[in-house]
């Protein structure tokens, strides 16, 4: 019989096998605490996420590399390590381009998992656009490096028969990448490719021909938080004070597809209340071309991708109480914001000279002085001028979006659900 | 286990395939293709690995790099040296522009950081021989002479040692002559468990800048059942502004040996293995002769020292341009002939270090140390220093003074002193440790330096360099400086720390162009105390050291810095920058 250790993880008192790693032994008693790299039957374990950082004893260490010993205190849910774990993910979501809607492994992904769990909406950190290309040349599989979170599963685990790595990292720093080796790639049996797919905490590798697809609802993370009291801990939006007098909110759509806005109109009949209670100034709903008046709210879809959206922005903050970034777009450059790591000339000639629909012939990209600049990259709105609140999604959920308006205008306070809390 | 085995363990399998890369990068200036192709045949691995390898280290590379490499310094020190100047000479005089070769495949331009010549700066490796104290019409005449057909080997500089001070009356402990083997008597003399009560009472502790007192490494290493056990010693002094371990390596390199075999002797290892930085091969040939003087005078190899049964033998390691190899478990990996990623803390080294066998790992500094106190023996080396930090240790000056170089000082010496021998110039800020260290205002001269009080942050406890500013040098510049530097020797390996460095940078960016507004402060902060928190090693755990400790002590500065017009309205977002690129388009 192994020799048994006391310890006590927020406050609570457990008896643990001396020596057992606290990842597994926390979660044999029910208690959660969150991790990316962490995989059961690696050992030794990764740690290179370090989204489980505890405090052990008064220090801050990951929770997946500490073995239990006698007397250690843990600590987990206090308000600065959940405000820590939640940075390192967010850190993630700022490294690679996460398109959560076009990716096969949205619902199955831990990555977007942690991401709700932690409670993510949007990330403190600018977008760092680094520059990386999808790689379509490995024969069984498509290596997305914008989702690689670089947790070292695919490195260690998937081996060929003969014993040989496929996947290393290359390069150091922030230009670290998952590289495949071809040559081995090519010898990985189906199970095997399947097995590296299934491994990766995120949509990074992707094996040809295969499909995670599943029905919204059948998904690995769909319904119920991991965490039991997850309605219990969710952020409420407090009460604030009201605004007086008449409401008046302005909209806009920038480098978006109006599908923001589309989502906004998507309240059905409750609509017809809400144009009771607020008057829209500057919007597309009115086709108001300029501001009339001041507006407590003004709500921005879309990133920057010209100038005239810079003009626009700027008038907007000018002219509104609290500008709110709504969607993806609008919140770090979403989709627009895919051309950033490649040349705007590329992207242009792309688009005007020698795409397959394009003119024949086609040898001009247009340029006049009545038509907006295009900048050389797309821009978040947050890099413009000063946002005060995000409301994520893509597009963002309509009774998400009321709730926060509201609790803007009338300090109604509000919460999510988990059900509810999802972007993808 | 019999030492022909030991040596055929430590020297099989891919442990060697460091140095047959640097052969062929020697050898043709790059690594090509084929070459990695037949090294993974020969280690039995897949071609990404070694790939992997390759792109690790910053003197391995992929394409030609010049029949004649050079690599200039980059450091905060060079800087103020007149790196710029320097930067721009090479590239008039060569054709090349930094980061590339010049059409004739001649000269190979490269920037690296700080190459430990922080007391003659600028300085620069030419195909790894050093060049000291550049100035314009010295780069000139170098590439005119490599031009005409001189070797680099031929016209290089041989850098100055620099001991600018040791405790007055004959005191040094460092740099006095060491008589060979003496040391090792002595350790025979009082056995394992008294070698190891000798550096227990005079409270040696790991110079490399963590402090661990030694006594407990070697003697947890003793424990161990499993053997072989290793020893190594950390040579990689990648610490900006560091250089007491080359000046240790240039002139007590057979101190550190002896240090070696003690620690060897005391644990019960029969190897050990010096990983020395890449950057200071200029050295190597200095130190192999050392160590096989040793040999031939019956002091390494079978039954040293004439002591029965204790085989001893020691080999060089040379580390190819990575800082971070300089953390001990980073280290380990690539002796093993891996890419530097530190491990986990799932086992220590002492448990499982190199080939996973257990291995002791310290400083240059703290093998000679440990050899001088066996040679003089723990009560004499006691008189040294203050009650509770005894003895005296080595720091690298350098910047704005006039004797940059060694100081051999008693522990208990303050800032103030220090920086009066050096004949600082107008010092304002002063960087103790290295980047990862602690900034210190010059208001906190009378702190002493000493291993006490560090809780309170009373004294000061220095890794092995001060880095000394005057109020003309702008510290966000040095802090750019510092950021670019984790930013780009971070193994990328943990979150914090890759992503972290990165966007600390960009923040820094903002703070420099008047961007900034007290949010950013204080997202600074609380982002450096993130990394400092999660990171897996001390290179992200300290990346933001200085700027954490800066802001707190320089708050008048960092306010001047920030946008007093700031409203929210325009983030000073630069639209003509923006649109340059597609107002080429304009008809
Ligand atoms: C990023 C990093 C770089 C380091 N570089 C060095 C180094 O160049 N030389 C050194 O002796 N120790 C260095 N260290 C400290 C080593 O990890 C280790 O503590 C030391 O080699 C132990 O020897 P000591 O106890 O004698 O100091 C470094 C640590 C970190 C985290
Ligand atoms: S599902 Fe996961 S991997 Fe895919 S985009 Fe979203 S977060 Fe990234
Ligand atoms: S590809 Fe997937 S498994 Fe591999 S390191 Fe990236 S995220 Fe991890
Ligand atoms: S802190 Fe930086 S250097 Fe250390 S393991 Fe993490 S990424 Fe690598
Ligand atoms: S789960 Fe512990 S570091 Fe990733």
């Amino acid at each position: 019989m192994a020799e048994m250790v006391n310890i006590t993880i927020d406050g609570k008192s457990i008896q643990a096998e001396k020596g057992k790693n606290l990842m597994q032994v926390a979660k044999e008693n029910g208690i959660f605490i969150p991790s990316l790299c962490y995989y059961e039957h690696i050992e030794p374990p990764l740690g290179t996420c370090r989204v489980c950082t505890c405090k052990m004893n008064g220090k801050y260490n990951p929770a997946c590399t500490e073995k239990v010993s006698e007397g250690l205190v843990v600590e987990v849910n206090t308000s600065e390590l959940t405000d820590t774990r939640k940075a390192l993910v967010e850190m993630m979501f700022a490294e690679g381009n996460h398109i959560c809607p076009a990716c096969e492994k949205s619902g199955n992904c831990d990555l977007q998992h942690m991401g709700y769990e932690l409670g993510v909406s949007s990330t403190r950190f600018q977008h760092l656009f680094k520059d990386r290309l999808i790689d379509f040349n490995p024969q069984r599989m498509v290596m997305e490096h914008n989702r690689c979170i670089k947790c070292l599963r695919c490195v260690v685990e998937v081996k060929t028969s003969d014993g040989k790595k496929v996947f290393n990292y290359q390069e150091r720093g922030n230009e670290t990448f998952v590289g495949i080796d071809y040559e081995q790639e090519a010898k990985l049996t189906k199970e095997q490719a399947l097995n590296a797919m299934h491994i990766c905490p995120t949509g990074a590798i992707i094996v040809r021909g295969e499909s995670l697809a599943a029905p919204f609802g059948d998904r690995k993370f769909d319904m119920e938080s991991v965490q039991k009291d997850y309605n219990k801990k969710k952020t409420t939006h407090k009460n604030r004070p009201p605004v007086m007098g008449k409401k008046i909110v302005a909209t806009v759509s920038l480098a978006g597809c109006f599908g923001c806005h589309m989502s906004l109109l998507d309240i059905d009949e409750d609509l017809l209340d809400v144009v009771e209670l607020i008057s829209f100034d500057k919007s597309p709903l009115t086709d108001f071309k300029e501001f009339t008046s001041r507006c407590h709210i003004g709500i921005i879809e879309g990133g920057v991708c010209n100038s005239e959206n810079v003009e626009t922005l700027r008038k907007f903050r000018e002219h509104c109480d609290i500008l709110v970034s709504l969607g993806e777009c609008s919140v770090w450059g979403g989709l627009p914001s895919m051309r950033n790591s490649i040349p705007l000339s590329e992207c242009l000639e792309e688009a005007y000279l020698n795409s397959a629909t394009s003119e024949p012939g086609a040898n001009i990209i247009p340029y006049h002085e009545d038509l907006p600049k295009i900048l050389d990259r797309v821009y978040a709105c947050n890099e413009i001028v000063k946002i005060d609140y995000y409301i994520p999604g893509c597009p963002p959920d309509a009774n998400h979006i009321w709730k926060a308006v509201k609790n803007i205008l009338w300090g109604e306070e509000y919460s999510i659900l988990y059900s509810e809390f999802k972007y993808d | 286990m019999p030492a022909e085995t030991v040596q055929q363990l430590v020297e099989s399998g891919q442990t060697q395939m460091l140095n047959q890369l640097w052969e062929l990068q020697l050898k043709n200036g790059f690594i090509n293709d084929d070459d990695i192709k037949k090294i993974a045949e020969q280690f039995n691995l897949s071609t990404i690995e070694v790939e992997g390898v390759v792109s690790f280290y910053h003197f391995f590379h992929r394409k030609p790099t010049g029949k004649y490499t050079i690599y200039l310094n980059n450091s905060i020190i060079a800087d103020i040296k007149g790196f710029k100047r320097i930067k721009e000479t090479f590239e008039r005089e060569t054709g090349a522009v930094f980061g590339s070769v010049d059409r004739t495949g001649t000269f190979g331009l490269f920037l690296t950081p700080c190459i430990g010549l922080s007391d003659q700066e600028p300085s620069a490796l030419i195909n790894f021989y050093p060049f000291t104290n550049l100035n314009a019409i010295r780069v000139k005449d170098i590439i005119n002479a490599l031009n005409n057909g001189a070797t680099p080997e031929s016209i290089c500089d041989a850098p100055a040692d620099n001991i600018r001070y040791t405790p007055p009356g004959e005191k040094s402990i460092f740099f006095k002559k060491f008589e060979d083997g003496k040391a090792l008597t002595h350790a025979e003399k009082l056995g394992a468990d008294g070698v190891i009560e000798a550096l227990k009472k005079t409270e040696l502790a790991g110079r490399g800048g963590a402090y661990f007192p030694t006594w407990k490494k070697w003697k947890a290493a003793k424990e161990q059942t499993t053997t072989p056990k290793f020893v190594v010693c950390n040579a990689d002094e990648g610490e900006p502004g560091t250089f007491k371990d080359r000046v240790l390596i240039s002139t007590q390199a057979t101190s550190m040996i002896e240090g070696m075999m003690i620690c060897g002797y005391t644990i019960g290892a029969e190897y050990g293995i010096i990983y020395l930085r890449g950057e200071y091969r200029w050295l190597k040939p200095k130190l192999d002769e050392a160590i096989d003087d040793y040999r031939k005078k019956g002091l390494l190899g079978k039954d040293c020292g004439n002591i029965k049964g204790f085989h001893f033998d020691i080999r060089v390691q040379m580390g190819a341009g990575s800082y971070v190899c300089g953390e001990e478990t980073a280290l380990l990996e690539s002796l093993e002939g891996k890419r530097g990623e530190p491990r986990t803390k799932w086992f220590f080294p002492v448990e499982k270090g190199y080939l996973q066998l257990p291995t002791v790992i310290n400083n240059v500094e703290t093998f000679c140390a440990a050899a001088r106190i066996l040679e003089m023996g723990a009560e004499q080396y006691m008189q040294m220093g203050i009650p509770g930090s005894p003895g005296t240790k080595l720091i690298s000056v350098s910047g704005d003074c006039k004797f940059p170089g060694i100081y051999e000082i008693e522990w208990g010496m303050t800032v103030a002193e220090l920086l009066e021998l050096c004949e600082a110039d107008d010092p304002y800020y002063i960087q103790v440790s290295g980047p990862s260290g602690e900034c210190i205002s010059i208001k906190e001269k009378y702190r002493r330096i000493s291993m006490l009080d560090l809780l309170a942050r009373k004294d000061i406890r220095c890794g092995g360099s001060f880095m000394i500013f005057n109020k003309q040098r702008d510290l966000v510049k040095v802090l750019l400086n510092f950021s670019e530097f984790f930013k780009s020797e971070s193994c990328g390996i943990c979150t914090p720390c890759r992503a972290g460095n990165f966007i600390i940078q960009r923040k820094l960016e903002r703070l420099d162009n008047g961007l900034a507004n007290e949010k950013d402060l204080e997202e600074l902060k609380s982002w450096g105390t993130i990394m400092k928190n999660t990171s897996r090693c001390g290179l992200g755990k300290t990346a933001t050291n200085s700027l954490i400790f800066s802001m707190e002590k320089f708050t008048d500065y960092f306010r001047g810095k920030l946008d007093k017009e700031y409203n929210g309205l325009n983030l000073k977002f630069d639209m003509e920058e923006a649109t340059e690129d597609y107002e080429k388009y304009k008809i």
